[in-house]
């Protein structure tokens, strides 16, 4: 028999479903990705709990912002550029002067050692949620800061480059604490 | 006699459009990759905040979102104007959180509901009052990881 060519098939209509594709993925799909800020919410304590032990005032760097986005920090009034500073160097302090590896001011008025010192941020219901964001940013940036330092002092990397044990021990190094209490009611 | 005469009669010579599925399937391959598919049909409007200390989360399945922004416009009728919380897709008090919670543990094994992620995904223009009745509410069913959703930038966007 004789040998036939294949006919060839027409591939004018590719492009055609090619497009219908790509349009259902541009209308079904969006950009976006899960990117934001982790936080671990406080437990929830049961109702007939014992009083949280007190905290010396000088381990609490109270943040307060009232309706209006304004920051008080420790009673001062405080703008949000300066923020992280003042948090690295409250952490930082090394008040007792037990922690070795702080370059704290050693402010007998501030946090004794990063184990006890505690960020405090009351908010009020009217504060504006970018101002809160962005307040939790910079103590965020303010604690990644300082634990960088850390693990590069103790073991020449960036936190992000450490082993999983390393990052915890960085981690218990500067423990991040963020006690937020419930917003006040404007009045 | 020129030899630059026009030349007359000849017709334009076709584009051959052999490529074209080629680049479509190229944008395709693009948009496949490199977008996800929509959870939801949004009901309120939301432009997330901006923050540089960013992270992203590794397991897709692993994260749940609670939507809180005022109604678009078409729904301002029937929930008015004032911030609200959308579950899935429906908008929500957040008493109603909890039992949320508890049907999005559902479906996973326990290990995975351990890890579960709750991503408040809000409008930058909302106020502290609602988030932290969301907050309330996940803490009330004690779903502690939560995700401040945001966009990679400088917080100075957020001041403006």
């Amino acid at each position: 028999m004789a040998k036939r060519s294949a006919p060839e098939i027409n591939a004018g209509s590719m492009a055609d479903i090619a497009f219908l594709l790509l349009i259902f993925f541009l209308v079904t799909t969006t950009m976006d990705v899960n990117k934001g800020i982790e936080r671990r919410l406080p437990q929830k304590q049961p109702p007939h709990a014992p009083p949280p032990p007190k905290i010396q005032k000088r381990n609490l760097f109270i943040i307060d912002i009232n309706a209006a986005d304004e920051m008080l920090i420790r009673g001062k009034e405080m703008k949000i550029e300066d923020l992280k500073e003042a948090a690295k160097a409250f952490v930082d302090n090394n008040g007792t002067g037990e922690c070795a590896y702080c370059h704290g001011a050693r402010d007998p008025e501030s946090s004794d050692k990063p184990e006890k010192a505690v960020v405090a941020l009351k908010t009020d219901r009217g504060t504006s949620y970018k101002f809160y964001l962005s307040v939790q940013n910079e103590l965020g940036l303010a604690y990644k800061e300082l634990r960088d330092a850390y693990a590069e002092a103790a073991y020449g990397k960036k936190y992000a480059g450490l082993s999983r044990e390393s990052q915890k021990r960085v981690r218990e190094a500067y423990p991040m604490i963020i006690s937020e209490a419930k917003p006040v009611e404007s009045q | 006699m020129s030899k630059f005469k026009k030349k007359t009669g000849g017709e334009a010579p076709a584009i051959s459009t052999a490529s074209l599925p080629d680049i479509v399937f190229m944008l395709l391959f693009f948009f496949m990759v490199s977008t996800v598919m929509r959870e939801v049909t949004y009901k309120v409007k939301i432009v997330v905040p901006s923050a540089t200390d960013v992270r992203k989360i590794a397991h897709r399945s692993l994260v749940s979102y609670i939507y809180v922004g005022r109604p678009l416009p078409r729904y301002r009728d029937l929930y008015g104007k004032e911030p609200v919380i959308q579950l899935n897709d429906v908008i929500a008090k957040p008493s109603d959180i909890p039992g949320f919670v508890a049907s999005e543990r559902s479906g996973k094994n326990e290990d995975d509901a351990a890890l579960l992620t709750f991503s408040i995904k809000s409008d930058r223009d909302v106020n502290m009052g609602v988030i932290s009745d969301v907050k309330d509410a996940l803490r009330e069913a004690q779903a502690y990881r939560v995700m401040y959703s945001a966009r990679k930038g400088s917080i100075r966007d957020n001041l403006k």
